[in-house]
């Protein structure tokens, strides 16, 4: 097979095993559960209930009247037990809404016109898309509506839907389309219909090579103009820029968005989102989380209701192997935020929940760059990572912003690669911070 | 022989006279002026280049005073004797200044506070800050050494607790140490500022005590205590000094049940003082 891809990134070991090709299990309710106000890009919910409120499942409980923006629901029936600032998996507090389960469960009706393709419009599946809360499940959380209102002068020719998951670990997707290719389809084509893009392509790593031949069955069913496109395994496929060079080798340029070259991309989660949110008109409020790594007594493919608490996740999967120190991460090992605290609810983007062994962490002491370039090798956007450590650790910023530095995905591919063991990408995470700081009015 | 040595000696004595004559005249007519003020004030300045005047060095301000661009008080570091001194040559007469001194908010060092977590990046503040840190509050000194690194007056050290230390009589108040911060912990007040909330929890009272024993846990028995009127404020579950109406001579009665806020405790860290208490504490 002749596999599309993209330059340089790295080989990790995907560790993937644990959890592929398990069945996805339904968590069962959680007692409480605490919804952040604020889960995705943008402005920050205000919240619609009060302390005391009896909210049912899939009730609207923040809002605010800004377009980049995503509503939250209620996870669960129950009561509103208190709306603070919360431990937010992220890092820092967000204002937060907890609400006790009265473990009743709702159905969600059938709405049949909601995918009849004649019937919808494109400003019909924004409005149920915005209403629904739907940001994107890949990570980046940035709210979809907005992603699916490309402004009139750009002409999208094609969708693509990210079936990559390159980050090790992590099974969501690679289950979710093994489970429910349909909805996905669904999804990518109401997607499809809202930015009136003719091509569909859908990238998906060749290590899930049964997802591949799933989704290519469905394909052929249901949407012809449909094109699966298998890519190599490789570290970090899955980043939107690293997909539309791989799959239509096109380049969008530095600081531009997808869209300047007539692409949107999206999740596969959030497509499957989407078909929920128009045929039962379901809020967003679960989704398919991994919680894997060797720390863990037994991983797994869980649908989770969003609010509920890491500890309760980790306790659904029998809990954390005993002795020792444990790290457990929001997300995957290479972009994943560690965690202190593990009372933090699950949200829209947590798409995994790893839990590594102190071993497998050791602490590392870095050396002297040897100037071998290995990162700059590893780089999939092109960057210079030994040079913008170095210029972010020494407070440099206005050199640090000419070398590129605000265009680093953070994959950590350059600290992967790393023979001196410099922690690369944290030194550049640092000086987008500090650029940050400089560039705010007011500071000297 | 004789012809080589001579054209070599004449080819390289008339360069030199060329080269000579074509600077002698370049620099009577390229003559950049230059304010001998600027020197003379540049002499007067520190000339540590620590940035506090938000300008870019020493020299950068001295163009800018010599031109009365800027206040002859703008230089921080060198304090009222430097501005005397510029404004004595500038023959513009200068303001009292008011010292500035860098005070640290948070008394929740390794013993008192509560660690949930361990850390094993690098060892930075800023670094560190990117997860929440070790300690459980979310916005306590991380208490790696980045304010100590950021000073360069030697006027801030860690003491056997994670905590910094300000030596009172030895900072010159550039700020450096508060813009390093990444929790905001170091605040610059003026000298007469002798009452400080040492707390920056935000969190409600219960959560704060369970993770702190020095937080302030927002009871608000010194804005009861406080003789005027709104001198202590809540705000967002933590007291806050309001200095332009609450007295300099205002105690706390000392019915904090945390000792979080406390009067004149900064005064007494001098840099013989604090670094008498670590040696004995080391022993």
């Amino acid at each position: 097979m002749n596999l599309k891809t993209f330059k340089h990134g790295i080989h990790p070991l995907y560790c993937k095993e644990l959890t592929a090709r398990k069945e996805i299990e339904r968590a069962p309710i959680p007692k409480t559960v605490t919804v952040p106000l604020q889960q995705h890009l943008g402005t920050p919910c205000q919240p619609l209930v009060k302390k005391g409120d009896v909210v049912e499942e899939g009730q609207k409980i923040g809002d605010v009247v800004t377009f980049v923006t995503a509503p939250v629901h209620s996870p669960i029936s129950g009561k509103v037990k208190d709306i603070e600032r919360y431990p937010y998996p992220v890092g820092g507090k967000v204002l937060s809404v907890v609400i006790e389960s009265n473990e009743e469960v709702k159905e969600w009706p059938e709405n049949n016109t909601g995918l009849d393709m004649d019937l919808i419009t494109p400003q019909s599946i924004r409005d149920a898309v915005r209403e629904a809360g739907i940001v994107g499940m890949g990570g980046a959380a940035f709210p979809t509506h907005v992603k699916l209102s490309p402004p009139k002068d750009k002409k999208i020719d094609t969708v693509i839907m990210n079936g990559c998951e390159c980050e090790p670990f992590l099974t969501s997707d690679h289950s979710l389309m093994l489970e429910f290719p349909e909805k996905v389809l669904w999804g990518m084509k109401v997607i499809m219909k809202a930015v009136n893009a003719q091509k569909g392509d859908r990238g998906i790593e060749e290590n899930k090579l049964d997802a591949i031949n799933i989704i290519q069955e469905v394909v052929r069913d249901i949407s012809p103009e449909i094109e699966v496109v298998p890519l190599e395994t490789k570290y970090p496929q899955g980043a939107e820029k690293m997909l539309i060079k791989a799959t239509l080798n096109r380049d969008v340029p530095m600081g531009k968005l997808p869209l300047d070259v007539g692409v949107v991309v999206n999740n596969v989660g959030t497509a499957a989102a989407i078909y929920d949110a128009l045929k039962f008109k379901k809020p967003l409020i679960e989704r398919i989380v991994t919680v894997s790594g060797n720390g863990l007594t037994e991983p797994k493919n869980l649908i989770l209701r969003i609010g509920t608490s890491f500890k309760e996740a980790i306790e659904n999967c029998g809990g954390m192997i005993e002795g020792g120190e444990r790290v457990v991460i929001n997300g995957g090992p290479m972009m994943g935020v560690a965690q202190t605290d593990l009372d933090v609810p699950v949200i829209k983007a947590t798409s995994g929940i790893t839990v590594l062994t102190g071993d497998e962490i050791k602490p590392k002491i870095y050396h002297p760059c040897i100037k071998c370039a290995g990162c700059v090798e590893a780089c999939p956007v092109n960057l210079m990572p030994y040079r913008l450590g170095d210029l972010a650790r020494l407070s440099r910023v206005d050199e640090f912003k000419r070398w590129g530095g605000l265009s680093c995905v953070e994959c950590g591919c350059c600290s992967f690669v790393c023979p001196a063991r410099r922690p690369l990408v944290q030194w550049i995470r640092v000086g987008k911070v500090k650029l940050r700081e400089e560039d705010k009015p007011g500071s000297a | 022989m004789a012809t080589t040595l001579f054209i070599s000696l004449l080819a390289m004595g008339g360069l030199g006279i060329f080269f000579a004559t074509f600077l002698a005249v370049a620099s009577k007519k390229l003559k950049v002026e230059e304010n001998p003020i600027v020197e003379k004030i540049l002499n007067e300045l520190p000339q540590t280049n620590c940035g506090a005047c938000g300008y870019a060095g020493c020299l950068a301000l001295a163009e800018k005073m010599a031109g009365s661009e800027v206040a002859v008080d703008t230089c921080i570091a060198g304090g009222q004797e430097v501005a005397d001194k510029i404004a004595e040559l500038l023959g513009v007469e200068s303001n009292k200044m008011g010292r500035m001194v860098a005070v640290v908010l948070c008394n929740g060092g390794d013993i008192e506070a509560v660690k949930n977590a361990v850390y094993r990046g690098e060892k930075t503040c800023a670094a560190a800050n990117l997860t929440n840190g070790e300690k459980a509050c979310i916005y306590s000194c991380i208490g790696y050494d980045d304010c100590v690194t950021a000073c360069q007056f030697d006027a801030i050290t860690m003491n056997n607790n994670g905590l910094p230390v300000v030596f009172y009589d030895a900072c010159i108040g550039c700020g450096a140490c508060a813009r390093a911060c990444p929790r905001d912990i170091i605040e610059m007040h003026p000298e007469d500022h002798k009452l400080f909330v040492y707390c920056r929890n935000k969190d409600k009272g219960a959560v704060a005590r369970k993770i702190c024993k020095v937080a302030c846990i927002a009871c608000g028995l010194c804005v009861k205590d406080c003789e005027i009127e709104g001198g202590i404020e809540l705000k967002a579950n933590l007291a806050t000094v309001n200095y332009e109406i609450c007295p300099q001579d205002e105690k706390p009665t000392g019915r904090c049940p945390t000792k979080c806020i406390l009067f004149g405790k900064e005064e007494e860290n001098t840099k013989s003082a604090v670094m008498e208490a670590l040696m004995k504490k080391a022993g």
